[in-house]
């Protein structure tokens, strides 16, 4: 896994609550066998008409959305299907944080797993964000800190092993793999159960 | 055991390997861990890239469901499956279960069907165990008593090599249901509610337990039905305890327990209820009694009223207006008499044989409205088999339905099995996102009773006026 330490970048808003990761990544794109490709895909419904022509309105269309990294939704970003595309697809795009006021559990673990960041905002900063879209924005994983443009830098909450994770580039597996007498000494007690 | 400990909590410690700490979570082993081929491609890929090869093959159990054909000459007949991505992912997961030894129950297996619905039908799922698939409606497994999440594909490589996953414990919330639920309203219509009550992101970072006497009562199929929307409401997890109505559900069946290892296994389940001490993190109440048949309007399934109710109008609720246009419904008319295009009676929230049933209710001797489409698709092939011994394909096809093959079909539309542009769909699945039947399909969830009394009529029409 890529680490992440520091993001430093332009924001790109979407402020709809509650987008599911069917909006994130249709259905029919998840025949793939593989990780890459799917950024092109993403938001594939509201980026795209009928006839596959891009929405110039849809914020990810515009010229400005260009390089940005860091995504501010609305409340309950990636609720629905447990599908990784959503966090690969975003990643893809070369979206790695997600700022929003809840972000669905499922969602939150497989974002973690592949360098995409979640971060939790009080309402008020989320606010903010959400009426200032492009406003360039710091996060800082080892602090856990969002500083917006006047200064102001806020906390937000991190699990210190995915936070840890994220700072070295260090997948989980393996940290598990490491268990495994551990693991050997519980299977021999269920065995003996 | 402690009297203090939830249902939840007693599953949770008894699979701690390493119990969490402040800097790591909790090594959680996991006893059962269901594939399918949608969500293990990647996954599998990850095992052979590091030389690694399956921790456990004999607690992984493989089926397809998602991507596969429902007609029976796509499966049976030799016609080619439709969607040609999806026939790769079917032989790329027939290829990975052999190469690591997984038991796969395949397309053309008897035993074959959505993989929520084979785990308990098959015995595999069973009370106090830990469930996970990479599958967000493995909540479904909860109404056994097990604890069942679904997980993402990395975590799916986790369990391929380790047989334990890295979690943080969740919080818990009970879900406290009272009261006789009316002729006409069932488990759909309750979870429908409860979710309507707490909201698609009020379960998050929660466990929940279904309490109470309302839950004591349904059958095993209408618990699975509640269990398996918990992920809508947000929830990681929902759980019953099992009782009575679990043990007599699961005696027999070809993976559960037989002989003197049954009698241990009740004896060890009859342990897990929830204690008179227990507390939860939060706590819900419903009132079963004053239920009526539920229908979404919008596009979550937390944007549902009673049938009755009209569709709310809030001016200053920009959400609220995108999903009703999408929907092309005018704020404060009623949800009754909007016309129906299709309707869907299927997967793992409503695709059991008690469902079918339902549905056939309403249809037996009836004929469904001109120019609706009505598909039929049972969970797996052997409520395909129960139905059809019934005779319950037969009232389905004279009614002007399809009768079709087992799989997820129209819930996502992976197999073909789409909803028409613009179409408004009455369909017994769990998801009502845009373009979650197929591009532009407008999605009404609602029970097997309503969904089949719609079809009757082309509208959207609550069941009691036919009984």
């Amino acid at each position: 896994m890529e680490a992440l330490r520091l993001l430093r970048s332009r924001t790109v808003v979407l402020p709809v609550r509650d987008i599911d990761t069917d909006q994130i990544i249709p259905a029919r794109f998840l025949t793939t066998t593989t990780r890459e490709g799917l950024g092109a895909h993403l938001f594939e419904d509201w980026r795209y008409g009928p006839d596959g022509a891009a929405r110039p309105e849809f914020v990810l269309n515009r010229p400005e959305a260009g390089g940005c990294a860091i995504l501010v939704a609305g409340h309950n970003f990636g609720c629905g299907s447990s599908r990784e595309h959503a966090a690969w697809a975003l990643r893809d795009f070369g979206v790695r944080a997600v700022v929003s006021t809840q972000i669905a559990d499922i969602f939150r673990n497989n974002a973690l797993k592949n360098g995409l960041l979640p971060v939790i905002v009080e309402p008020d900063v989320h606010g903010w964000l959400l009426e200032h879209p492009g406003a360039q924005v710091s996060i800082d994983v080892q602090s856990t800190t969002l500083t917006l443009p006047s200064g102001t830098a806020v906390r937000f909450a991190l699990e210190p092993f995915a936070r840890y994770c994220l700072l070295n580039g260090i997948d989980e597996l393996g940290f598990l793999l490491a268990r495994e007498s551990e693991i050997a000494a519980y299977e021999a007690r269920l065995g003996s159960a | 055991m402690d009297s203090s400990l939830t249902l939840f909590e007693k599953v949770w410690r008894a699979h701690e390997v390493v119990p969490e700490t402040a800097d790591t979570p909790a090594v959680l082993y996991v006893d059962l861990h269901l594939i399918h081929e949608v969500t293990s491609p990647q996954a599998f890929t990850v095992l052979r890239e590091r030389g690694l090869r399956l921790r456990r093959p004999e607690r992984t159990f493989a089926t397809m469901d998602h991507s596969t054909p429902t007609r029976t000459e796509q499966i049976f007949g030799g016609a080619p499956i439709t969607v040609d991505a999806a026939a790769r992912q079917v032989r790329e997961l027939e290829r990975n279960c052999a190469d690591m030894g997984v038991e796969l129950l395949g397309l053309r297996d008897a035993r074959r069907g959505i993989v929520h619905i084979i785990g308990p039908e098959l015995g595999v799922t069973q009370p106090g165990k830990t469930i996970v698939c990479g599958d967000s409606h493995t909540s479904t497994h909860g109404a056994l008593g097990a604890l069942a999440f679904g997980i993402g594909t990395t975590e799916v490589g986790h369990v391929f090599a380790t047989q334990c996953l890295l979690q943080r414990k969740p919080r818990t919330l009970a879900v406290n249901v009272r009261g006789t639920l009316p002729p006409g309203v069932g488990a759909k219509d309750l979870i429908l509610a409860i979710i309507g009550k707490i909201g698609v992101a009020g379960g998050t970072g929660h466990v929940i337990e279904y309490r109470g006497e309302t839950i004591g009562a349904l059958d095993m199929d209408g618990r699975m039905t509640v269990c398996n929307m918990s992920i809508e409401a947000g929830a990681r997890a929902g759980m019953i305890a099992p009782d009575e109505t679990t043990f007599r559900y699961l005696a027999g069946r070809p993976r559960a327990p037989q002989g003197a290892a049954w009698e241990a296994s009740l004896e060890r389940w009859r342990q897990l209820p929830s204690g008179p001490g227990a507390r939860f993190d939060r706590e819900v109440d419903i009132d079963a009694a004053a239920l009526e048949p539920m229908v979404t309007y919008g596009t979550n399934p937390g944007m549902v009223i009673p049938i009755g109710a009209s569709i709310p109008e809030r001016a200053d609720d920009q959400v609220l207006a995108k999903s009703l246009a999408y929907m092309g419904f005018t704020p404060g008319e009623p949800i009754r008499e909007q016309p129906v295009n299709v309707v869907f009676i299927g997967s793992c929230t409503n695709g059991r044989l008690s469902d079918l049933r339902a549905a056939a209710s309403v249809l037996r001797g009836r004929k469904i409205a001109s120019g609706v489409q009505m598909l039929v698709v049972p969970g797996s092939q052997q409520v395909k088999r129960d139905a059809e011994a019934e005779g319950l394909d037969r009232i389905f096809i004279d009614a002007g339905a399809e009768w079709r093959e087992s799989g997820c079909s129209m819930c996502l539309g992976m197999n073909g099995d789409l909803v028409p542009k613009g179409h408004y769909a009455v369909s017994t699945s769990n998801r009502n996102f845009e373009g979650r039947q197929g591009i532009g399909a407008r999605t009404l969830l609602a029970s097997p009773l309503t969904a089949a009394a719609s079809a009757v009529r082309g509208r959207v029409t609550d069941p009691r006026e036919l009984f």
